[in-house]
């Protein structure tokens, strides 16, 4: 192939020359170039090796469905793989490379990959996991660990950088009444066309340019229809792909904002993923040429037709001295005309026999005849052409490039995406858009219009039955007749090479030929689902949109069926690759997910806390003193709870106002224990079930007046308790008159514990009379005022097993109240207590958490029977004692001590008997600490049959994972003050 | 992405809300048998076509309503609140 610029031919701007770098060369382009362009006048042909033979590979095409032209951009960690040359826009010091080759794409050792051909065929992979023959000397797995790394390095295509992205991406959203996909005449004639009837229209354009195909036209200019588009107030969104339509007609986008910019300003994200909710969307998204099957069709100079006439007319390209033009169909002889005019020599061989062309005659054309073969390797030498009733080489033509038109398809990708399958149409040999009931309308060539007056025709209808669709308007519209050729197009796919081992591709990309599909046939895989997994057709970045209708006609052939009766694959979004970065958007790092702070977060920092992550909540994990390490911390922190007295944030915890007169019974249905006697101004632990029998979480509630309670849930399942009682009192008991409304963000919580408790707390309230063990007994509450008139929540609630207290305050005073308590603990030796200790003072006193509770315990499994009220029915009672969660091997919860008490494990250790360590074992280990009180390691966990059936038996903990194994006691749960002595004190 | 026109909010994408489950269930009595809970919370129809499903518009106004959903094409025939008493007032105000 020998391309080069043409002086007068062209819509770049020559008075602004860019300079760019192709695999270490410089060379020079012209703004409006794309990467494509300007290697092709430069004369280069070969840019890349194709996935699994290496073959040289060069630029197929002139947009989105390229699939030979994928290289490198960019270095480092702006490193970007696979990108299409034929959409890259060209600038000023551009670095690109081709892939897949070493040591480069014009000498690349991996080439040897094409001789070798027969290994890399399609099911290749499949049958290397089966095992090669002779089976004996090893199974398909382990030969596949073997090769993998091997095959994986052989095959492929570009490799990310492996660094973090430096760009920054953004979500951005949109509404409009109509959405018009595609900027070629049908589209900007529906835009138009809405506007006047005054919807808000948006207009998307993947290229730089609207104008759709007419930028391949001689004299196109796209100023006038830009300016009357904008006076009418449309938006048009250039350099954006609509990648995806989804349901209720919403779009996704993708913007690429600065991919075509030198030096973009940083503040700009690189590309906007945008969700545009339409009313109606129009879909002119034209069509793409298909090449056609022969031998060698893949050599460096074969390029789809259309793609030549974009080259010439809009970036001045002549891509070829000698051309020849193989065509079934007539939409070649403009191009042909042009390509003649612009001084290369053109000769048209065409399948047909019997049509008639109106030309110059300025070209050559052989009637009858297909394209057989090419000659050469890196280059084209010569093709081979057969007649078309008797295929074999009938003679030989010089030339330097082969375009191929094998007909046309209809873009229907992004109906397809809505599941509706496109219907086969005969005489123009192309699969059309199907009718929907969704507010989507296919116009212009992708509902295969192959003329510009009907395509306009179409953009006008397609309007007109969106006002009619959206109840605007009544009006009487026909779409023109799909077609619009003179000559009918005669089905071309496959000219059938006659000698074996031919590599006539049908999916350039993924290096699929004729002779892939076939074996496919002949294995068994006919289905089109299977054809498609088995040879990979269609799986590239392209998805297939050359080659897929291609292998669908070769399977029909094989089976003689009908190309509709074979069936059709479904197109999926993307349409075209969308970055991993613009899906994430700025939800990147510390912004992955929100994040949650008590009011007194700074407070915690300002005192040495560490902090760390529980659910969406940042919590201080521990308080180390000078170089405490955590384990030094915590065991300290919850010694000086037990010895005198710490206080620990609980803000957390989820927190729910329930008033209303009904509020009593509801509490009591929702509950396991008993509510209906719990007094004004008492509080009481409760346990919620599902309706399953399931434990779905635990909390206090406070009953603060007659009709009015405060209710804690767990952090974890704050969100979920909340929407669960909105339920029930919405759509269940909708009798009860009952309000709930989350307070959690408005109370600050902090519980003070240990035998000190009361003693700091003396020193805080207004009042020390409230708190006294006869005002404030066990389970009590008092609202009162701390100093400095600050109104507050106490309960007398422990979850240390210590005597303790919780108080709230309004979110506002959560520092003034830190200040206050802290000064007063100091008083008493106490500290500060983070979430590691908090987690060893109740794992000592068997407590449960969300560790424990896990969606699959029961009341009973936890050993919280006696919280389940006999005399009531609440949700879940019945279910609980269905069948399955009574059985007497269920895991019951067990406090765990290592025999030699020196020893440690940690949660996840399953435990197994003795002699029988394998599978899930009888149990588990859910939580553990080192225990300051007992000066060992203990845990909280389950295992079948529970203490009665384990007391006098050594278990092992089998903890492979970080292999490690151990002997086991299996105690009571509670493992200190079992009768609760302290907390009563 | 679906789109729901809650009565309160206006039409939002479906990411504000929660699927909740079957609407049509009539839950039993809190002390009726473990065959009649079984019955509601295990047993369900898998239905193609339309079906009435509860959502909570857990991102907005926190109402559960009744839906009216197509399975296979995701269309919306209506929406209104789960509440009978809010129902009422809902189509009061139309």
């Amino acid at each position: 192939m020998i391309t080069r610029r043409l002086d007068n031919y062209g819509k770049i701007n020559r008075d602004k020359i860019l300079s760019f770098r192709w695999d270490k060369k410089i060379y020079k382009g012209f703004e409006g170039d794309t990467l494509a362009s300007a290697l092709l006048a430069n004369n280069i042909g070969i840019v890349g090796r194709s996935f699994k033979y290496h073959r040289p590979r060069g630029i197929f095409s002139s947009g989105v469905e390229e699939s030979g032209g994928l290289v490198t951009i960019g270095s480092k960690d702006r490193r970007d793989p696979n990108v299409r040359a034929t959409t890259q826009e060209l600038y000023n010091g551009l670095e690109a490379s081709g892939q897949n080759a070493f040591p480069n794409v014009n000498f690349d050792l991996a080439g040897i990959n094409n001789f070798l051909g027969r290994f890399f065929a399609a099911g290749f992979y499949y049958k290397t996991f089966m095992g090669i023959p002779p089976f004996e000397w090893g199974k398909g797995t382990a030969i596949w660990m073997f090769f993998e790394k091997f095959i994986r390095k052989a095959a492929g295509m570009g490799s990310a950088s492996g660094l973090p992205d430096p760009d920054s991406y953004e979500h951005a959203h949109d509404f409009c009444d109509l959405m018009v996909v595609g900027s070629g005449p049908s589209g900007v004639a529906a835009a138009i066309e809405a506007a006047e009837k005054k919807l808000d229209v948006i207009l998307v354009e993947q290229d730089s340019l609207i104008g759709g195909d007419q930028l391949a036209e001689n004299n196109f200019d796209n100023s006038q229809i830009k300016k009357q588009l904008e006076n009418l107030g449309i938006k048009i969104m250039t350099r954006t792909t609509a990648f995806g339509l989804y349901d209720n007609c919403v779009v996704g986008l993708l913007e690429r904002v600065t991919d075509h910019i030198a030096a973009p300003d940083v503040n700009i994200p690189r590309q906007r993923f945008w969700t545009i909710r339409a009313k109606h969307i129009i879909v002119g998204a034209g069509a793409i040429e298909r090449h056609i099957a022969f031998n060698n069709n893949d050599i460096p100079g074969v390029m789809t037709v259309n793609a030549s006439k974009h080259y010439l007319n809009r970036y001045g390209v002549l891509t070829g001295k000698k051309i020849v033009i193989a065509t079934n169909n007539d939409s070649v002889y403009e191009t042909a005309q042009q390509l003649s005019e612009a001084g290369a020599n053109v000769t048209v061989i065409d399948s047909r026999t019997n049509f008639k062309i109106e030309t110059n005659k300025n070209y050559e054309i052989r009637k009858g005849y297909v394209p057989y073969n090419i000659n050469g390797s890196k280059k084209i030498n010569s093709l081979d052409i057969s007649k078309s009733e008797n295929i074999n080489k009938s003679e030989t033509i010089n030339c330097d490039q082969v375009l191929l038109s094998g007909g046309w398809s209809p873009a229907v990708h992004l109906l397809s995406h809505r599941g509706v399958r496109p219907k086969w149409d005969y005489h123009n040999a192309c699969f059309l858009p199907s009718d929907t009931k969704e507010n989507i309308t296919m116009i212009g060539s992708s509902r295969g219009l192959w003329n510009k007056n009907d395509c306009i025709a179409s953009g006008i209808a397609g309007t007109t039955d969106a006002l009619n669709r959206l109840g605007i308007s009544k009006t009487n519209y026909f779409f023109p007749k799909p077609g619009g050729w003179k000559n009918p197009i005669q089905p071309l796919y496959e000219v059938k090479y006659k000698k074996s081992r031919s590599k006539s591709f049908v999916d350039y990309q993924h290096d699929v030929t004729s002779d892939d599909v076939r074996l496919a046939h002949r294995e068994g895989f006919i289905s089109v689902e299977h054809l498609k997994r088995y040879t990979t057709l269609g799986m590239a970045n392209d998805q297939g949109k050359m080659g897929n209708i291609i292998g669908l006609s070769l399977m029909a052939e094989l089976l003689n069926k009908e190309i509709p009766e074979v069936g059709t694959t479904v197109f999926r979004p993307p349409y075209t690759p969308v970055s991993i970065g613009a899906l994430s958007g700025r939800n990147v790092g510390k912004h992955f997910r929100p994040l949650r702070v008590t009011p007194m977060h700074q407070w915690h920092i300002d005192h040495g806390a560490k902090m760390i992550e529980v659910g969406l909540y940042q919590r201080p994990w521990y308080y180390p003193k000078e170089n405490e390490t955590l384990s030094d911390s915590y065991i300290r922190e919850a010694t000086t709870v037990r010895k005198t007295v710490g206080i620990c944030d609980v803000t957390s915890l989820g927190k729910i106002s329930i008033q209303g007169p009904d509020s009593n019974e509801f509490l009591n249905r929702i509950y396991s224990n008993g509510f209906s006697k719990l007094q004004v101004g008492k509080a009481r632990y409760g346990i919620m079930l599902r309706d399953d029998g399931i434990v779905m979480d635990d909390g206090t509630s406070w009953r603060l007046a007659e009709n009015e309670y405060f209710m804690t849930t767990s952090t974890g399942e704050a969100a979920k308790v909340m929407s669960w009682l909105e339920e029930l009192l919405q759509t269940r008991w909708t009798d009860l008159k009952v309000n709930v409304t989350s307070v959690s963000e408005q109370w600050a919580g902090v519980s003070v514990a240990g035998p000190k408790s009361r003693e700091v707390l003396n020193n805080c309230v207004d009042d020390s009379l409230v708190i006294t063990n006869n005002n404030l007994p066990f389970m009590g509450i008092a609202s009162t005022f701390l100093k400095g008139n600050i109104p507050c929540r106490i309960a007398r609630i422990s979850f240390s097993g210590e005597l303790a207290f919780e108080v709230y305050v309004k979110s506002d005073f959560a520092n003034t109240m830190m200040d206050l308590l802290w000064k007063n603990t100091k008083k008493y030796n106490g500290c500060l207590y983070g979430l590691e200790a908090l987690g060893a003072l109740r794992v000592e006193k068997g407590h449960v958490t969300a560790a424990e509770l896990d969606g699959r315990v029961t009341i009973d499994d936890a050993g919280l029977s006696k919280m389940a009220s006999m005399k009531k029915s609440y949700i879940g009672s019945a279910m609980r004692k269905r069948g399955v969660l009574k059985n007497n091997d269920r895991e019951i919860l067990v406090g765990f001590f290592p025999t030699n008490l020196k020893e440690t494990f940690n949660a996840g250790t399953i435990v197994c008997e003795k002699n029988n360590i394998k599978g899930q074992g009888i149990g588990r280990i859910t939580s553990v600490t080192y225990s300051p009180e007992l000066r060992h390691w203990i845990g909280l966990g389950f295992v079948k049959g529970g203490l009665d059936k384990w007391k006098d038996t050594t278990l092992v903990g089998a903890d492979p994972v970080r292999n490690k194994q151990m002997n086991l006691r299996v105690v009571s749960p509670h493992m200190i003050d079992p009768k609760g002595e302290r907390m009563y004190a | 992405m679906i789109r729901i026109n809650c009565p309160y909010c206006g039409e939002r994408d479906h990411s504000e809300f929660s699927y909740g489950g079957d609407a049509t269930i009539n839950y039993p009595s809190l002390d009726a048998s473990e065959k009649e809970w079984t019955e509601a919370i295990f047993f369900r129809k898998n239905i193609k076509g339309f079906q009435f499903e509860t959502w909570h518009h857990s991102n907005g106004c926190r109402m559960w309503l009744v839906v009216e959903r197509s399975t296979v094409t995701h269309e919306i025939k209506s929406v209104k609140p789960c509440h009978p008493d809010l129902q009422k007032v809902v189509e009061n105000n139309k």
